[in-house]
């Protein structure tokens, strides 16, 4: 199967991404800059973290409007697999994509450590090799990692089960101290109504490698693959 | 031609920091008086800060052999490892950070990356050596928050981990804070980059952000100066742009692996006219630029205001005649200006020009010429009667326990989780030791290899004794590495002092070099790089003469990467090396008993080569299970921070086979050189031993991890007795503490 | 030419730290008047145009699309000429 990488300037985890799908697991993967043309062939996208147009006005509020956005909009109506991570789920949002939007960190600082999430929905492409409970060993590194979505939306997110991952302790209990940011309701990802598209905080591609300390990212990378492989 | 102006006013140039002598050698050079432009271009090529006036001939005696090949450039250097070349350097941004330490520490992170990624290497790691007056001030508290806020803000949203570093804190530096910013880069080694202009013909092109008044004459005011009671020399200091820098690394490196540049320069200090000079100095040409070319933030600048500007996020380069649209396309394509601004001529001259005249016109090799100074030097009154303690008159405290607890909470002790959480130090991918060890280790992809890093120095050390505290940064940076399974390599280098116009300042600086160079000379362990920060006084005095020593070693396995928490229950902990009764200069002494003064810990060269050998070995046959240097704090501190490791896993530990009979306080807390704290399974001993004794190196084993107190006896008497994870708390939360209580 | 000056804060129903930050700080230095503070942005912005109709419509467009993100941001602005 393929990767498409897009690389916005000011992404940083694209390389990283790129190494961990294609190094570690061994499938092809190509980068697409933010102004191409044309679009790749490719079974899942990938909008990596990093820092697009610096995170100037609201951070992924720029690249949004990036010409390539216009080819992913295409491609996930076609039902092609969207994963955005850190930077990456933060332009989801901004594009609509996903529903919600990104707040700076309850704290007020810049958080890179290793977390808990707990595998909520194990019925999305994303997350079938997790298995429905399992808890994963990921870091994050962002500022602006809050979550936010009113009322309204934070139940049709529950009832249509779209909330795919949210922050625990190590045990699975999911409580306001392992919550290190703030989000509404520990939500650390959540996947579109059709459930094609989606958007995590933390970085599997960080964590895909027990030699960087955790292999569990490379769960998120094997269920695709494998939903790409039954396609 | 140059029109002819008047003289200079004597006022005038000695504001911009020149001497009567040099303005007289500028008119012989010239054969007339200097323009503004050209006096302006002198004065900053020739400050201490660019020219290294009062510090260059002491720093051609660091020695630069060692067992890697080593790469001297212009901006920077490194080693060559296979077929990579490892680039790295450290620089200083201290008075920036002492007026606007956001700021401050951001464009110093900046402005050293820009010299490894101008080198062709991609930047890889960051470290930060950084140093603040007592927490109780709140000055102090608001430069920590700022310079770590700095710090991230930049290094974060560049995409380059900051991975390690050092935080101290001391009376000494209230006033003048000291903030070093280290970074590492790899490139292939036949893909490194020269900052030099070279063959008549060929364009000088001008990258990145537009030019204003930022910074102007910060070089020869800022930095060669102290802080006065009135700081009215407050210059603008520069505002960092990281998104602009992201992506100049991107495409100077995507410009430098498609060809035709020939040369590619930051503009650092000094802006373009340290460029522009240098360039051609080092390339042994002229380079004829127009100013009128030159992308401008703000209107009506002077000349020299533009050639002076310090904005940040510009480069320089020196492209193959009519490869220019080609290697402007790929800055243009990351919406990078990129602007034809001149280009080398056969003539060794420096021309520029503005609407239309001539401004200025000077020879490169005069700029590059900065005048030597010849110091002077004088030990300090009292200078002997300080390393002298009277151990008598200091009674051992009765609960140790609370001394302890004490002793591990103080600043410069303490967890610095609160400052490395707000750094992503796993971007890239490569970092194998996580913060909360001895270095950083970073993965080199498609090899087993990696690169470790560490920096140190002990300011009140080289106070005490420069010589001897310069030998002891340099032989405790090269155990933290050891202590990660790595191979000291190679050192850069950031000297921190005071006035060197003051002989009693020189003679530290003198003395401290001294101490770099005999110890890197002795292990073979190369300077390849480095800096020299003057000045940093405040009106209370000098800071701590602070060498700061950046170090970064090479494992060949990394699966044989060792960290500094113990890793399992009932491995047995072994002490390499020997205690002696050595309190001076300890942390414990100036916390508890409020005492700074006392012989410097001993060090002995061989025997620190040798036990450190010996730890290495037994690192990478697999007979560790974790390894830390003692430094501050002593034995007890050491033990207790194997304990906490990372924080992730917590085990306490008994220490019950301390053998030294000295002073009870000397055991636990006092300071002695070329010991380290490892654990192992038990049935490895042996083994150990038998490596140990090959290299001479004493080795005991002292206790064994496990349980959840750290107790350590004195024969069968239980001395310090604490619950380890309460311990762990305190620690890890002091920094944190502090910072909030606020008032 | 004209000047418009934007005017960008989170909703009153989204919680901002940072406000209450300052507010706590101003607290500190004993202005304890400061029932609360929030922290927004502005924006400034230079219109080579004189339709000022024209330029309010479109200035409204400019801050739904990009400038203020809708579900957790209100705007306000004003123009004048200079």
């Amino acid at each position: 199967m393929r990767f498409a990488i897009v690389v916005f300037p000011g992404s940083n985890c694209d390389r990283d991404c790129h190494y961990a799908a294609n190094k570690v697991l061994g499938e092809k993967a190509v980068f697409v800059w933010h102004k191409a043309k044309r679009f790749p062939d490719a079974d899942c996208v990938i909008l990596p973290g990093g820092f697009s147009y610096g995170d100037y006005l609201r951070t992924g509020a720029i690249a949004r409007f990036s010409p390539i956005m216009k080819h992913i909009v295409d491609f996930a109506g076609r039902g092609g697999l969207v994963i955005g991570i850190c930077n990456g789920f933060q332009i989801l949002l901004e594009a609509g994509l996903l529903p919600g939007a990104m707040l700076r960190n309850s704290g007020l600082r810049f958080i890179c450590k290793y977390v808990h999430i707990k595998t909520e929905n194990a019925s999305t492409p994303f997350t079938a090799s997790c298995g429905a409970g399992r808890v994963l060993e990921i870091p994050i590194a962002h500022n602006e990692g809050n979550f936010y979505i009113d009322g309204k939306g934070l139940k049709e997110l529950e009832e249509n089960g779209q909330i795919v991952f949210r922050y625990c302790e190590a045990d699975g209990k999911v409580t306001k101290k392992a919550n290190p940011n703030g989000a509404v309701s520990n939500i650390a990802g959540i996947v579109n109504k059709r459930g094609n598209v989606l958007g995590m905080m933390p970085h599997p591609e960080r964590a895909s490698e027990s030699a960087l300390g955790s292999e569990d990212g490379a769960l998120i990378f094997k269920s695709i693959i494998d939903h790409a492989g039954k396609r | 031609m140059i029109e002819n102006t008047g003289a200079i006013d004597k006022d005038i140039y000695r504001a911009l920091g020149l001497r009567d002598e040099d303005y007289r050698r500028i008119i012989r050079i010239l054969g007339r008086e200097p323009s503004p432009t050209e006096l302006a271009m002198f004065s900053v090529e020739w400050s201490e800060h660019c020219g290294y006036s009062r510090s260059r001939s002491l720093l051609k005696k660091l020695p630069r052999k060692g067992r890697y090949r080593v790469l001297i450039g212009e901006d920077s250097g490194g080693i060559v490892m296979g077929d990579s070349a490892i680039v790295f350097k450290m620089e200083s941004h201290n008075h920036p950070s002492q007026l606007e330490p956001k700021q401050g520490a951001a464009t110093g992170v900046g402005g050293i990356i820009r010299d490894i990624f101008t080198a062709g290497a991609r930047p890889i790691a960051s470290l930060n050596s950084l140093r603040f007056g007592p927490l109780s001030e709140p000055y102090n508290r608001y430069l920590l928050k700022g310079v770590v806020d700095g710090i991230q803000f930049y290094g974060n949203c560049l995409g380059v981990p900051t991975v390690g570093g050092e935080v101290y804190f001391d009376e000494s530096y209230s006033g003048n804070c000291l903030v070093n910013a280290m970074s590492i880069g790899i490139a292939r080694k036949d893909k490194l980059a020269r900052a030099r202009a070279q063959g008549a013909g060929n364009s000088i092109i001008y990258v990145g952000s537009s030019t204003g008044r930022d910074g102007i004459g910060g070089c020869s005011v800022l930095a060669s100066q102290e802080f006065g009671e009135g700081d009215e020399k407050r210059p603008s200091v520069q505002i960092g742009d990281p998104f602009t820098e992201k992506c100049l690394i991107e495409a100077t490196l995507e410009a430098l692996s498609r060809g035709g540049i020939v040369g590619i320069k930051d503009m650092g200090a000094a802006g373009l006219t340290c460029s522009i000079s240098e360039m051609a100095f080092d390339g042994k040409a002229g380079i004829d630029a127009d100013l009128d070319k030159v992308p401008r933030r703000e209107e009506g600048m002077e000349p020299w205001e533009v050639m002076m500007s310090e904005s940040q996020e510009r480069m320089l380069v020196c492209v193959k005649k009519g490869r220019e649209d080609e290697v402007m396309r790929i800055f243009h394509k990351w919406d990078l200006n990129a602007v034809r601004i001149g280009e080398v001529t056969g003539e060794k001259v420096v021309r520029i020009r503005n609407k239309g005249r001539i401004v200025a016109e000077i020879p490169p090799d005069a700029l590059a010429d900065a005048p030597i100074f010849k110091m002077s030097s004088k030990r300090p009154a009292g200078s002997g009667r300080i390393k002298r303690l009277n151990a008598r008159k200091l009674p051992v405290p009765e609960d140790l326990n609370k001394v302890f607890t004490k002793l591990i909470s103080s600043p410069t002790i303490a967890s610095k989780e609160w400052i490395y959480r707000q750094y992503d130090h796993m971007v890239q991918a490569k970092t194998i030791s996580l913060p909360g060890s001895d270095a950083a280790v970073l993965r080199l992809e498609g090899t087993k290899k990696g690169i470790a890093a560490a920096t140190d120095c002990n300011g009140l050390y080289c106070y005490l004794d420069p010589y001897r505290g310069a030998q002891i940064a340099v032989s405790e940076a090269a155990r933290n590495i050891a202590c990660s399974g790595a191979e000291p390599a190679a050192v850069t280098d950031c000297l921190n002092f005071g006035n060197p116009d003051k002989e009693e300042t020189y003679w530290y600086f003198e003395n401290a070099v001294k101490g770099i160079a005999d110890s890197c000379r002795f292990f073979g362990i190369p300077v390849v790089s480095g800096n020299v920060s003057f000045y940093n006084e405040s009106p209370k005095g000098p800071v701590y003469p602070t060498p700061a020593i950046g170090m970064i070693g090479i494992i060949d396995d990394t699966a044989r990467l060792c960290t500094r928490g113990f890793k399992n229950e009932d491995d047995i902990i072994i002490l390499f090396g020997e205690t002696k009764e050595e309190l001076g200069a300890s942390e414990y002494l100036k916390e508890i008993h409020g005492v700074v003064r006392g012989p410097v810990p001993e060090i002995n060269l061989e025997r620190e080569k040798r036990i450190r050998t010996a730890v290495l070995e037994c690192i990478k046959k697999g007979y560790l299970n974790s390894a830390h240097d003692c430094s501050e704090g002593g034995l007890a501190v050491a033990v207790a921070e194997s304990c906490f490791g990372d924080g992730r896993r917590i085990l306490g530990a008994v220490i019950d086979n301390l053998k030294e009979k000295i002073r009870l306080d000397a055991l636990l807390f006092g300071e002695s050189q070329s010991r380290v704290i490892a654990s192992a399974n038990k049935i490895m001993f042996n083994q150990v031993r038998k490596i140990a004794e090959k290299e001479g190196a004493p080795v005991t084993v002292i206790g064994r991890a496990g349980g959840r107190r750290l107790s350590i006896f004195r024969g069968q008497r239980k001395v310090v007795d604490v619950p380890v994870k309460s311990l762990y708390k305190t620690w890890s939360l002091s920094i944190e503490k502090r910072l909030e209580r606020g008032s | 030419m004209l000047e418009a000056k934007v005017e960008i804060t989170l909703k009153k129903t989204i919680a901002d730290p940072q406000g209450l930050t300052v507010k706590h700080a101003l607290e500190a230095l004993d202005y304890g008047e400061v029932e609360q503070a929030r922290i927004g942005k502005l924006v400034t912005i230079r219109l080579d145009t004189d339709d000022m109709p024209l330029a309010e419509k479109r200035l409204d467009e400019m801050c739904r699309k990009l400038l203020a993100n809708p579900i957790i941001e209100d705007y306000t602005f004003e123009i004048k000429e200079i």
